[in-house]
């Protein structure tokens, strides 16, 4: 014990790699946040980086700038791309270097980061309610849906099932879903934001299939999670428990992790798209306090609004989000299959949904009732 | 002792003021005053409310989860933290640093990557799980394996805190109860094992109180299914990320007290044992 030598300390260095290395095969943790932390503004970093304004005579000395964007896990691709191409963009425009850092996380927990201090330029989260809660807390003007066009929404998605391989189970719709022996895969909707599209697409289908009989949507969705061996904290935790683990029939997912879950592992799945669904419109939104201290409104509002360009739709598209400008989505309309989607104001908004549904004694906690 | 100081002469070293005052303000800032804050969030609740929030179904199955399976890996590791530390201290063999090391690698590594590495083994399709499963074992998603991901991050307590008092433990004693005719097993049992039981419930109540609120090795591997293999502190992140701080410390602070009374009975049988050996 007192000698804590040099020897043990390699070994257990050498230990630590192996395990890492036995069990690293892409296994993204939920949580990581690749540099959430130290997000206190160094200029003086990228000023070494590469040679500053001042040193160039010719143009004016703007000073680089760094954005933190706190974002929800499926985005970390669409947002490494769109970052270098804004960045890019930026400079063209206006000279200034831009640097963005990024923060994946559960939805719920990356805004309660922020609720908490965590200063983000812009949030890109799963559901307005996770702006909203920080709004509550007078970090972002309350009108911030209105600020962008379509819901500042700049790109959309919704809920498919992703099946194994020719589809033993014959998966074609929600009611399939409940048949005996298929297991469903989706995480909890208490603590994941993704989950909620998901349980309220089984919810707005159920309702359809029974001229509105909120009970019979309930007995539905109850008994849908009977078939829920598993509820991942989070929507990549459920994608790694079903595409790696092996467990389930079908995957509850989000449309881009679908697609991106295809292209990542091959063809041992494909993707089913039920009759109905919903549309999942992940907003987008400038933390006013914390652009307004940091001196970044102006980089942070075409930061955002550059997501609605042509490059920023296309990044989009191609990081299987469905762009809102209707020229881009023509061109990859054979990638995203048109169906039924309902709105979220079919469920009275994300207030009304969140305490009817998800909050404590909603219906979800019933679904879980002992005794049922 | 000319011109003795009474008072400065009661301790033998020196600075116990200022190191005394040094501890305390430390500790307030780290443990008490966070540990405070979690009281007076609380607070935001009515008594009726806080009884509501902390007794619901799901927080009543809650607790039983994460008692029993924390109880479960922390009696298992003490049986088998104690022959690691045996082995450890008594035997020499190749590679014995090398398993010394081991011992203190659940300390170093993340809890999540322990639970990510432990899911991928014991899932139906991993290494181990594989060959449980058609057993009608079912480890990962389930109460046992929560308690595996407990028995990986308890291990270090008990074997850290047993070793040292194994390796004080003076030769002469068995020895001479040896010379006294006491079998090897006796020995164990009437020398061996009373000076051992105090460190062992000490790595027993540390490894028990870690169990319940472990969050980040478990939640890969349980499952998350509320009523069976939902823990305490998953609730609380729930809580939290519904924006309800108030109902997650509420959660927290029932944790807090079950801890807090469970060491304390462990303390006490701990000072009904030091008493009972030094009286014999």
């Amino acid at each position: 014990m007192k000698r804590l030598s040099v020897v043990r300390s390699a070994v257990i260095l050498i230990a630590l790699t192996f395990v890492l290395a036995a069990c690293g095969s892409g296994n993204n943790s939920n949580n990581s946040q690749s540099s959430s932390n130290g997000n206190t503004a160094q200029p003086s970093q990228d000023a070494s980086a590469s040679p500053t304004g001042d040193a160039k005579p010719s143009s004016e000395p703007k000073k680089p700038v760094e954005l933190l964007n706190v974002s929800y896990d499926p985005t970390r691709e669409l947002y490494e791309e769109y970052n270098k191409a804004f960045s890019k963009y930026w400079k063209d425009k206006t000279g200034q270097d831009v640097t963005i850092k990024q923060s994946h996380g559960g939805s719920g927990a990356q805004s309660l980061s922020v609720i908490d201090g965590l200063e983000a330029d812009v949030v890109t989260l799963a559901l307005g309610y996770d702006i909203d809660a920080i709004a509550e807390k007078g970090l972002i003007n309350p009108d911030w849906q209105t600020k962008y066009e379509d819901n500042s929404a700049p790109y959309t998605s919704t809920i498919v099932f992703l099946v194994r391989k020719g589809n033993p189970k014959n998966i074609h719709d929600w009611n399939d879903l409940v048949k005996d022996k298929v297991e469903v895969i989706t995480p909890n909707p208490k603590t994941s934001g993704g989950a909620r599209w998901n349980y309220l697409a089984a919810w707005g289908y159920a309702l359809k299939q029974n001229n509105n009989d909120e009970d019979k949507a309930k007995q539905f969705v109850a008994d849908l999670y009977k078939h829920v061996p598993v509820l991942d904290s989070g929507a990549r935790g459920a994608t790694t428990t079903f595409a790696e683990r092996g467990i389930g029939d079908v995957l509850l997912a989000w449309e881009n992790e679908a697609f991106l879950s295809l292209k990542e592992l091959g063809d041992k799945f494909e993707i089913v798209y039920p009759s109905i669904s919903i549309l999942a419109e992940p907003p987008v939104a400038v933390v006013d306090k914390n652009a307004d201290k940091h001196g970044t409104r102006e980089v942070s509002e075409a930061y955002l609004q550059y997501l609605y360009s042509d490059e920023g739709q296309e990044i989009a598209a191609k990081n299987f989000y469905r762009p809102i400008n209707q020229t881009i989505a023509a061109k990859y309309k054979d990638t995203f299959k048109d169906l039924e989607l309902l709105n979220i104001s079919d469920f009275g908004g994300w207030a009304e949904a969140q305490k009817k549904h998800f909050a404590d004694g909603g219906v979800f906690d019933q679904i879980y009732a002992p005794g049922k | 002792m000319k011109g003795s100081r009474p008072n400065k002469q009661k301790n033998v070293l020196p600075g116990f003021g200022l190191s005394l005052g040094f501890t305390l303000l430390y500790l307030s800032f780290l443990v008490l005053i966070p540990l405070i804050g979690i009281v007076i969030r609380t607070t935001d609740l009515s008594w009726h409310e806080f009884w509501a929030t902390v007794t619901t179904p799901r927080v009543l199955a809650s607790y039983r989860v994460s008692l029993t399976t924390a109880f479960a890996a922390a009696f298992i590791n003490v049986v088998f933290g104690v022959i690691v530390a045996w082995v450890l201290v008594r035997y020499r063999f190749p590679g014995k640093k090398l398993i010394d090391a081991l011992v203190d690698l659940p300390f170093a590594l993340p809890t999540a990557v322990a639970g990510i590495s432990l899911t991928a083994i014991y899932a139906p399709n991993g290494i181990i799980g594989s060959i449980l499963q058609p057993l009608g074992i079912k480890t990962a998603y389930s109460p046992i394996g929560i308690t595996i991901a407990l028995l990986f991050i308890g291990l270090p307590f008990v074997v850290r805190t047993v070793q040292p008092v194994l390796q004080d433990l003076e030769k002469e004693t068995e020895e001479a109860a040896v010379t006294l005719g006491a079998r090897r097993w006796r020995t164990v049992r009437k020398i061996v094992f009373p000076e051992l039981l105090p460190a062992i419930i000490t790595g027993f109540a540390l490894a028990f109180a870690r169990g319940i609120g472990e969050y980040g090795s478990v939640v890969f591997i349980s499952g998350n299914m509320p009523l069976k293999t939902e823990i305490t502190p998953l609730l609380i992140m729930t809580k939290l990320q519904q924006h309800d701080y108030a109902g997650a410390t509420a959660i927290a602070l029932v944790l807090l007290v079950i801890s807090f009374l469970l060491l304390l009975l462990i303390n006490f049988l701990q000072w009904r044992l030091n008493r009972r050996t030094a009286a014999v």
